[in-house]
C-alpha cells in the first residue's frame, strides 16, 4: 500500500537503481544515489533534532538536484519541508520562519553566502552518508510540505500538504495521462511553487527523470530549445508564462522544436495565439490545460485540447480528476448545475490541504463543512475562483471573487500590496489594480508630493519582485465614490480604456 | 549608449547598468525584464532583435547589448 511518498523512492531505487533520476545543468544522479543522499539528509535531521516528527525543515532552494534530495530527506525523517527562496525580501523570509518554526535550515544552494543557523547540504551528507539509519514510519495524513502563497491580510499563507494528497495527485495523473516509464519531466517551476510538485512526484511514480532547467534558459529561448533537445525531455508541465516566452520570440521559426509528448500548462489563462503557435510547431504532442489552487495539491481539473480551439472562447479547465469532487455554489451556498451560470468553484477529496500552518482563522474560512453532507464530517475547500459550465458541460474559469489576480503565473492578492502602499509615510490613500491588457500592476495613490521612490523602497523591502507594481499614478485628490472610498470602478474603467496616464504621471 | 542605459534603467531602476555585469548568468534580469528591454530597444532603435540574438553574451552587460544594437543597425 502506498501511504508515504518515500515509498515511491524506495520502490524506484529498488527496481532500477542505476537509472538517472535527477539532473540539472551541472550534474546527474541515479536513483540509488538519490535515495542514499536523501537518507543521509534524514539522518542529519535526526542527529540535529532527535525524535522530532511532523515539524518543519526549511530548505534554501536553488535550481538544482540537491533541493529535491532535501525534500525527500525531510520526508524520510518524518518531518515536512518548507522551500525558501533567498531572493525574497528578508521580511518575507522571517514571516515564513515565524509561521513554521523550522527545526533546521538546510542550505541547498550552489553559491552560498553565510546564513546564520543554516547548515549546508554538503556538510549533512558528508557527515551522515552510509550511516545506519532507520527512516521514520509515517502515515499518509502526515504533512509533507508547506508552500507559501500571497495573503490579503499582508501575511503569506503557508499551505500545508500531506503525503496522502500528493499520492492522490500522482495516481490521478496516472489515471488521466498514463505517463510512460522513464518519462523525462523538464522542470521549469521554482521549487517554492507547487507546479514543481508534479514534476518531482510524477517522475518518482513512473521511474522517470527530472531535468531541472536553469532559470536563464527562460530568458534565452534558443538555448532552452537546444537544452530540451539535448536532454531528450518529453514532458513539460509549465506555467503559461513560460510557454508564452517561446511563442513571443517565435523561437521555433528558426530553431528545431524539441520532441515533446506532453505539453501541460496552468497558472493563468492560456492565450489562443500561444497555444496555436505550439500546436503548429509540435503537432504530435498532447496539450492539456490544468487547473487548481495550491490548497488542493496542484490540480483538480484538466482539459485535453484535441482540436484547434475557438479563439473567441476561453479554453475550458475541463473536468475533475478522479477522486476529486469539483462543484459550483452560488452566493447562498446552493449548488449550481445549470449551464452558463457562474458559481464559486469548490473542491472536496483527498487532495485537500491540511490547512494554513498556524493560521486557524484563515483555515476555517477556506476549508468548510459541506452543508450538503448530512450528519458526518466532510470538508470542502472554497476557492474564491469563479467558474461556469459551458454548453458542452465543461468547466470554464471566470475570474476571482476578490482582488486576487494572476500575474506572470503568480497568484497575488492586491490587498497585500495595498497594505504595504498605505503604510508609506506621506501617502494619504491608494490602491493597486491590474491592467490585464498591459500585464501591469498599477499603483494609484494620493499624496501632496510625489512619493514613487519611497513606495518602491517599501515594496522592495516587503514583497517579491513579481508582486511589485510597475506603473504609478499620483493624484492630489484620488477619485472617490459616494461612500468616500476610492472609486475603484472608475479607476478600473480608466484602465480598461487605457487612459490612466503613463508611469509616475502626476494627475491634478 | 545613454539612450540604452535609460531604457534599461526604466525597466529596472534598482540596477546601475553602467557598471553591472553578468546580468543573465547571475539571474539579475528576469524573463519579464528581458522582454520589456527587447521591446523598447526594438522600438527606439528601429531594429528587430531575433531569438537567436538572445544569448547571455549579448545581454550580460549594457555594453554587450549596445554592441549588438550597433551590429543590427548595420
Amino acid at each position: 500500500m502506498l501511504y508515504d511518498v518515500t515509498g515511491l523512492l524506495d520502490r524506484a531505487a529498488g527496481a532500477h537503481p542505476d537509472r538517472i533520476a535527477l539532473a540539472d545543468d551541472k550534474k546527474e544522479l541515479s536513483y540509488r544515489e538519490y535515495r542514499e543522499k536523501a537518507m543521509a539528509i534524514a539522518a542529519g535531521i535526526e542527529a540535529r533534532a532527535p525524535g522530532e516528527r511532523r515539524k518543519a525543515v526549511a530548505v534554501l532552494i536553488d535550481r538544482n538536484v540537491e533541493s529535491i534530495i532535501c525534500f525527500l530527506g525531510a520526508a524520510y525523517s518524518g518531518n515536512y519541508y518548507v522551500p525558501v527562496d533567498m531572493s525574497l525580501p528578508e521580511e518575507r523570509i522571517s514571516l515564513i520562519y515565524e509561521r513554521t518554526s523550522p527545526l533546521l535550515i538546510i542550505d541547498a544552494r550552489n553559491k552560498k553566502n553565510d546564513v546564520p543557523g543554516a547548515v549546508s547540504f554538503e556538510t549533512i551528507v558528508s557527515e551522515n552518508r552510509g550511516k545506519a539509519y532507520e527512516p521514520s514510519v509515517n502515515i499518509d495524513t502526515d504533512p509533507l510540505y508547506a508552500i507559501f502563497t500571497s495573503g490579503s491580510t499582508g501575511i503569506p499563507k503557508g499551505v500545508l500538504i500531506s503525503h496522502r494528497s500528493v499520492l492522490d495527485m500522482v495516481q490521478a495523473f496516472e489515471e488521466a495521462f498514463h505517463f510512460e516509464e522513464g518519462t523525462v519531466f523538464a522542470n521549469q517551476a521554482p521549487f517554492d511553487f507547487d507546479v514543481s510538485v508534479k514534476d518531482i512526484y510524477n517522475s518518482l511514480y513512473v521511474g522517470g527523470r527530472v531535468e531541472v532547467l536553469p532559470k536563464k534558459l527562460f530568458k534565452m529561448p534558443k538555448l532552452l530549445t537546444e537544452h530540451l533537445r539535448e536532454r531528450k525531455a518529453d514532458t513539460i508541465i509549465w506555467a503559461v508564462s513560460a510557454l508564452r516566452i517561446v511563442a513571443d520570440f517565435k523561437t521555433f521559426d528558426v530553431n528545431e522544436p524539441p520532441q515533446l509528448k506532453n505539453v501541460m500548462f496552468s497558472g493563468e489563462t492560456m492565450p489562443g495565439r500561444v497555444l496555436a503557435y505550439w500546436r503548429e510547431h509540435i503537432p504530435e504532442a498532447r496539450y492539456v490545460n490544468l487547473y487548481g489552487p495550491t490548497e488542493i495539491t496542484c490540480n483538480c481539473t484538466y482539459h485535453e485540447i484535441k482540436e484547434a480551439p475557438d479563439p473567441a472562447q476561453a479554453i475550458p479547465i475541463g473536468k475533475p480528476f478522479v477522486n476529486s469532487r469539483v462543484f459550483l455554489r452560488d452566493e447562498e451556498g446552493r449548488r449550481v448545475s445549470e449551464k452558463n451560470v457562474i458559481g464559486e468553484i469548490c473542491i472536496a477529496g483527498s487532495c485537500l490541504a491540511l490547512g494554513y500552518i498556524n493560521d486557524s482563522s484563515m483555515t476555517e474560512r477556506a476549508f468548510i463543512q459541506d452543508p450538503l453532507a448530512g450528519g458526518y464530517r466532510s470538508e470542502v475547500y472554497v476557492s474564491g475562483d469563479l467558474g461556469y459550465y459551458n454548453d458542452r458541460g465543461e468547466l470554464v474559469f471566470a475570474g476571482r471573487r476578490d482582488s486576487q489576480i494572476k500575474h506572470m503565473g503568480h497568484r497575488i492578492e492586491l490587498g497585500e500590496l495595498e497594505l504595504v502602499l498605505n503604510s508609506v509615510g506621506g501617502i494619504d490613500t491608494g490602491c493597486c489594480l491590474y491592467d490585464a491588457s498591459k500585464e501591469a500592476i498599477v499603483c494609484f495613490y494620493q499624496s501632496a508630493e510625489p512619493r514613487r521612490k519611497e513606495i518602491l523602497e517599501a515594496f522592495a523591502k516587503k514583497l517579491p519582485k513579481y508582486m511589485r507594481p510597475t506603473e504609478y499614478v499620483r493624484y492630489r485628490a484620488i477619485p472617490m465614490n459616494k461612500n468616500a472610498k476610492i472609486d475603484r470602478a472608475l479607476l478600473k474603467q480608466m484602465i480598461k480604456e487605457g487612459n490612466y496616464g503613463s508611469a509616475d504621471k502626476d494627475n491634478e | 549608449m545613454d539612450q540604452l542605459i535609460r531604457i534599461m534603467s526604466e525597466v529596472r531602476p534598482d540596477i546601475d547598468f553602467t557598471t553591472a555585469e553578468d546580468l543573465i548568468d547571475d539571474d539579475i534580469l528576469d524573463s519579464f525584464d528581458i522582454i520589456s528591454i527587447v521591446n523598447e530597444v526594438n522600438e527606439e532603435f528601429g531594429i528587430e532583435i531575433n531569438v537567436n540574438d538572445l544569448l547571455p553574451e549579448n545581454f550580460n552587460t549594457a555594453a554587450a547589448l549596445y554592441e549588438l544594437i550597433e551590429k543590427l543597425r548595420g
